[in-house]
């Protein structure tokens, strides 16, 4: 069991927000949230845990797409996910990137493969795909 | 009034396509546009198609040059997802081969890192060094690169008895030439007045913008996967972590050096000290669910996360490779700095964009001056001869190990 201080200060502050908590293993933490809640859990995971932000990752689920936020706390060789489910047709959900810099590419990522729409991303345009892939096919939806 | 001035996203000194637009007022650049895509080839979406087992040949495919730190990741992860003890003797054996790639990849950026100063014996000389590092690849995988070393529950070649001592004396031999590239750095004045305070990230910026490997520990941030989540042997050997404080572009160069000594010190104890016995836990199937596996590349840390139902391929394969959050550094690395700093800056984080997936100076006052990557090169060499000259320093030709002209 992971009884980290850090891991316990942010079970105590988001109690009520956290749907599932899952200890895979010492090394690994899942934990499931809802997506008007991932800002100020990221941000305090971010500024006040100092976690590093390793990276997200997106899937599509019959439930919606997928979001899953990696964080890192480096010292204890734990990796941390917050996982947020999105409602299709119009995914959407707020960007991360005016709390984290480095978030500004993966989710420009996520938008283009997968459809999902940051809310107040600063600079929301393709990253990886050629210029003349048609609007609206997003290459990892399975549908 | 701002230039801009474009290098790439194709020419034949770039090691891969690239796209940078450096917005420059006279010799400052005041931003930087980074455009990269040009090598995207969905190996993410490719990977639902593959069984577990090609996927790491697929990995492996997404670069040429650190190839092996893909598939340790995704080995990694595939053991995470199922639980799966590895065999004590093909740990051992996945140590000695991703340490001899660190060598090879910091060996390489060291000679590109010396051509773009106007240092090319330092560039030739760096990659003489790692020829007997890829004979030794050759010898052990049957490839110089892409060696498919890595297997789920393994590694699929064992390295021969007989092999060791031959082994043990060609890193050996690596030793006093990575001290004389150390003692070269270190005792030359114009690289100091032209590589320190340059380019300078602080811990703020690593954290801010995630960065990974030889770039956080050049700025005191002492992260590695190696040590804070070790995998294969790491934590049965004695090694060090390598750490600068001043962020800058010279600390960077100081620490892949000395790592390559310590990659040898790793090496030669898993030679020794590698167990008899099987290299195979012959893995049959992966049971549903989640899996993270991390390695760490010579560019940094490489993030794997897989996700299974049960069946013989994945459901969802994420991949995020070290240069995707170095890269980005550069925004604030090459701010404020001049065009002639810009080539070292930009190449210090040793980009990779196969693995991430682009230059170009703009000119607003009279539309569009170009700048490619050669004159870029040149401005940067040119710029080191000029401190040489201020200073004094005096080659020797024939038999100054940094000879300009490379004699």
């Amino acid at each position: 069991m992971v009884k980290e201080k850090a891991v316990q200060k942010l079970k105590e502050r988001f109690a009520d927000k956290i749907i599932n908590w899952k200890d895979r293993s010492a090394k690994r933490i899942y934990v499931d949230v809802r997506p008007d809640d991932i800002p100020e859990m990221v941000k305090f995971l971010f500024k006040d845990l100092k976690a590093r932000f390793i990276t997200a990752s997106g899937v599509d689920t019959p439930r919606g797409i997928e979001i899953l936020y990696h964080f890192s706390f480096d010292e204890r060789g734990l990796v941390f996910s917050l996982r947020t489910t999105i409602a299709k047709p119009e995914p959407k959900i707020e960007s991360i990137t005016s709390i984290i810099k480095g978030a500004e590419w993966i989710e420009r990522e996520i938008w283009e493969l997968l459809g999902v729409k940051f809310k107040n991303h600063p600079n929301l345009k393709r990253l990886l795909m050629a210029e003349d892939w048609p609007e609206g096919v997003y290459p990892l939806r399975r549908e | 009034m701002t230039k801009i001035i474009p290098i790439g996203p194709y020419h034949p000194l770039q090691e891969e396509p690239e796209f940078f637009q450096l917005h420059v007022e006279g010799e400052r650049v005041i931003d930087l546009d980074i455009n990269i895509g040009y090598n995207h080839r969905g190996i993410e979406k490719l990977a639902e198609s593959k069984s577990w087992d090609q996927v790491v040949f697929l990995v492996e495919r997404i670069c040429g040059i650190c190839s092996t730190s893909h598939p340790m990741a995704s080995v990694n992860a595939m053991e995470d997802l199922g639980n799966i003890e590895v065999p004590e003797r093909a740990l051992y054996i996945r140590s000695v081969i991703c340490e001899l790639e660190r060598i090879h990849s910091h060996l390489l950026w060291l000679g590109l890192a010396g051509h773009f100063l106007g240092y090319n014996t330092v560039w030739m000389w760096a990659w003489k060094y790692r020829e007997p590092v890829l004979d030794i690849f050759e010898r052990v995988t049957g490839n110089r690169q892409s060696y498919a070393m890595m297997k789920v529950g393994g590694v699929r070649r064992d390295i021969e008895d007989e092999d060791i001592p031959w082994m043990m004396k060609t890193v050996q031999e690596l030793i006093p030439a990575i001290d004389m590239f150390m003692g070269a750095f270190m005792d030359d004045p114009v690289l100091h007045a032209r590589l320190k305070g340059v380019g300078v990230l602080t811990k703020k910026d690593i954290h801010d913008y995630g960065a990974a490997g030889p770039t956080a520990r050049a700025s005191g941030v002492p992260i590695d996967v190696r040590k804070d989540e070790p995998y294969a042997a790491y934590d049965r050997i004695d090694w060090d972590l390598i750490t600068r404080e001043d962020g800058d572009v010279f600390a960077k160069v100081v620490v892949r050096i000395l790592e390559i000594q310590e990659s040898i010190k790793i090496i030669k104890q898993c030679l020794r000290k590698m167990p008899k016995g099987e290299i195979d836990a012959k893995v049959k199937e992966l049971p549903p669910g989640e899996g993270i596996g991390r390695a760490e590349a010579p560019r940094g840390e490489v993030y794997h996360y897989i996700r299974c139902d049960g069946a013989n391929f994945p459901v969802r394969y994420k991949v995020r490779a070290p240069s995707y959050m170095n890269v980005p550094t550069n925004k604030t690395a090459v701010v404020g700095e001049t065009i002639s700093d810009a080539t070292i800056i930009l190449a210090a984080v040793d980009p990779c964009y196969c693995c991430t997936e682009r230059i170009a100076v703009l000119d607003k006052r009279t539309d569009k001056r170009i700048m490619n990557g050669q004159d870029l090169v040149r401005l940067s060499q040119e710029k080191t001869e000029k401190i040489r000259q201020k200073m004094g320093v005096k080659l020797q030709k024939g038999s100054d190990l940094f000879g300009k002209d490379g004699s």
